[in-house]
């Protein structure tokens, strides 16, 4: 660059500065928000207030329905269980590939790295299929179990809480994996050889060193799976067949089956409002953690 | 201490010996420590000088026992550690980037050995108010490591590895981070608690002033092997090979042939006594140290001629930088006081009486 063109830039540089109303600068991706989130979040709250699904009157009535029948209250309550407990499954895994991620080679990183976001590039309709073929009555677990002798008949796992947990935490893995992994290859590994120099067994390391300095990405890789796992409507449905019912489903029904779209939008505000309440406490854990 | 030096009142421990026995590492097929042998003392400080990638990080790193060797022993206080964990063989360690836990205070840092060892809380409290106070960081004791500049946080480094009484202290390139001044305030410092706990240390560092004046003995290193080992002023002064020359000090290095008589004839034009018999005709290479050269406004037998093309005041000292005939460089040292010839007319360079010459056979 010459000096001045680089002159040129700093006085650019400056008057950016000096001049007070910097808005048209973000006026793009602020219409962007305006226009593509709070405009139909705002439409979505205008709809759930009013009383009949033919939307002729404004009234607290869908409201009233999902917050007064335990049916739905339990739908609600066993949406946010299920996410809370893909994220567990999804933390013991992701940690474990995490601790065998550090001790790995840079080639090895690449390949493990290669290999975590590979099940990315297929479709989830595709992923979920697969542990159809797997969790069946004719699956491999089964069959598995049987040749072992630890069942005397065919089960199956399709249809059960086990089961969409178990395809959900494999599902959605590259979600913590990917954020967690990114902040565990930046841990300096003389941090590792310090602790044990100075006599940590290898879990005091791992509590002490690894997880406070991994928080960030596993906060990050929590609440992505949480938010990921409660709204996964395919897997939810196929794998949770028409036994297991979650606030997704009931959404998809209400506005696409029944045509009620109030009650589609109470139900959408519910999830949106406890994942968020989940996804603060889980943020708020994570920096108390990192304190 | 179980397994700490024995501590006495003051936390003073006492260093042990360390013993270091044909050690060879090889990464993969390249040998990057080979056949490896010293031993230090209780209480004395050993230099690793050497290039950089010439292994010294890997012997620390096989002592410290964070790598296995491929052959060899180490023993510390007599006792075999090849097979113990780091955290069981009375050895601390300070790294080059200091390794201190980011999200710990300083004095959770200090602390974290004795914790690990299950001390009690009222102990570890104790000890590291007491390792704070040795490396006069009590005042920040509260603070995150990156709230501390480079030097304290090497200080809170080395008060973490003091905490649990090690035997021997291993330092890597301690100073390499520091600016000048700051180098010179932390060779004291560890000078000083080196000598207050009577620690046994290896220092690793590829400045060879640094070596000279922190170590009792310096190990010369070059490719995985070490080429000298000795005192300081034996290494500086006495150097083996012509590598050992050239890596400790500045020289210059004289080309010549031995003549039928023994004395040795320079290229340059001088004819000087070789500090060692040699073979006549045998081409050498005569290094003499820049402080080493004299300088005079006449010729004679043993003085060789030369023009001075530069001078660097450098304080209290003056560099010439001078040229020989056929236009090899001769480096001075003079003091800035010392009386000379003046510097713009011919020269003629001697060796002064009593200096430390070294010859080498001109192919080593
Ligand atoms: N983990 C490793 N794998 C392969 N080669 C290594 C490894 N660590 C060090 N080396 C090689 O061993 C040699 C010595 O390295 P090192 O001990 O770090 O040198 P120094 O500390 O003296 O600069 C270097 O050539 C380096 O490339
Ligand atoms: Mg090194």
């Amino acid at each position: 660059m010459t000096a001045a063109a680089s002159d040129l830039r700093a006085g650019a540089v400056a008057r950016l500065r000096l001049s007070p109303p910097e808005w048209p600068l973000v006026a793009p991706l602020g219409l962007i928000f305006v226009g593509f989130f709070l405009a139909p979040l705002a439409l979505l709250v205008w709809t759930s207030m009013h009383a009949d699904a033919e939307m002729t009157r404004l009234g607290p009535e869908s409201w009233m329905r999902f917050l007064g029948d335990p049916f739905y209250l339990k739908v609600a309550a066993d949406t946010l269980l299920l996410g809370l407990k893909t994220v567990a499954l999804t933390l013991v895994l992701g940690v474990a590939i995490g601790l065998i991620f550090l001790e790995a080679s840079p080639a090895q990183r690449t390949a493990l790295l290669f290999i975590i976001i590979l099940p990315l590039l297929l479709s989830v309709v595709v992923r979920t299929f697969a542990w159809i073929v797997i969790l069946g009555s004719e699956g491999v677990v089964s069959n598995a179990a049987l040749a072992l002798g630890l069942t005397s008949a065919p089960f199956s796992l399709l249809q059960t809480e086990l089961g969409l947990i178990i395809s959900l935490a494999q599902i959605e893995l590259p979600l913590m994996l990917l954020p967690l992994l990114s902040v565990m290859g930046r841990i300096d590994p003389n941090l590792l050889d310090a602790s044990r120099a100075l006599g940590a067994s290898r879990w005091r390391t791992l509590w002490r060193v690894i997880l406070p300095l991994s928080a960030p990405g596993l906060t990050a890789g929590c609440l992505l799976v949480f938010a990921s796992s409660t709204a996964a409507f395919i897997s939810q449905s196929v794998i949770g067949g028409g036994r297991l019912i979650y606030m997704p489903l009931v959404i998809w029904q209400q506005s696409i089956v029944v045509y009620n779209w109030p009650f589609a939008a109470v139900v959408s505000l519910c999830l949106l409002i406890s994942v968020l309440g989940v996804i603060g406490v889980i943020h708020w854990l994570g920096r108390r953690v990192r304190a | 201490m179980a397994d700490g030096g024995a501590v006495t009142e003051a936390g003073a421990t006492h260093g042990v010996s360390l013993e270091v026995d044909a050690v060879s590492h090889e990464f993969g097929a390249y040998r990057a420590l080979d056949d490896v042998s010293l031993r230090v003392e209780p209480g004395e400080v050993m230099a690793l000088l050497g290039p950089s990638g010439c292994g010294k990080t890997t012997l620390l790193r096989v002592i410290a026992g964070f790598l296995a060797q491929s052959r060899g022993a180490v023993s510390v206080g007599g006792v075999r550690v090849d097979r113990l964990p780091p955290g069981r063989r009375n050895i601390g360690i300070v790294f080059q980037n200091y390794a201190l836990f980011p999200h710990l205070t300083a004095a959770q840092n200090v602390g974290y050995g004795l914790a690990a060892r299950g001390a009690a809380r009222a102990e570890i409290a104790r000890r590291t108010r007491q390792f704070l106070e040795v490396v006069r960081m009590e005042a920040y004791a509260e603070r995150l490591p990156r709230e501390l500049s480079g030097g304290q946080q090497q200080r809170i480094a080395l008060a973490r590895a003091l905490c649990v009484s090690p035997g021997v202290l291993l330092l890597d390139e301690p100073f390499a981070a520091l600016d000048k001044n700051l180098r010179l305030d932390m060779q004291i410092e560890i000078k000083r608690l080196q000598r207050r706990f009577g620690l046994t240390a290896i220092l690793v560092t590829h400045d060879q002033e640094e070596a000279m004046s922190v170590a009792d003995r310096v190990a010369v290193m070059r490719g995985g092997r070490i080429e000298q080992l000795g005192p300081p002023a034996d290494v500086y002064d006495r150097p083996e090979t012509l590598f050992v020359n050239n890596f400790i000090g500045s020289t210059n290095l004289l080309p010549g042939a031995v003549a039928a008589d023994g004395s040795v004839r320079l290229a340059a034009g001088a004819t000087v006594a070789p500090p060692r018999p040699a073979p006549a005709g045998a081409r050498v290479v005569v290094s003499v140290r820049p402080e080493d050269v004299t300088l005079h406004d006449a010729p004679a037998p043993d003085r060789f001629p030369a023009r001075c093309r530069l001078s660097l005041p450098l304080g209290a000292v003056t560099v010439l930088d001078l040229e020989a005939e056929g236009g090899a460089a001769v480096k001075v040292v003079r003091l800035r006081s010392a009386e000379g010839p003046t510097l713009d007319g011919p020269l003629w360079c001697g060796v002064r009486e009593g200096a430390r010459v070294s010859m080498f056979a001109e192919d080593s």
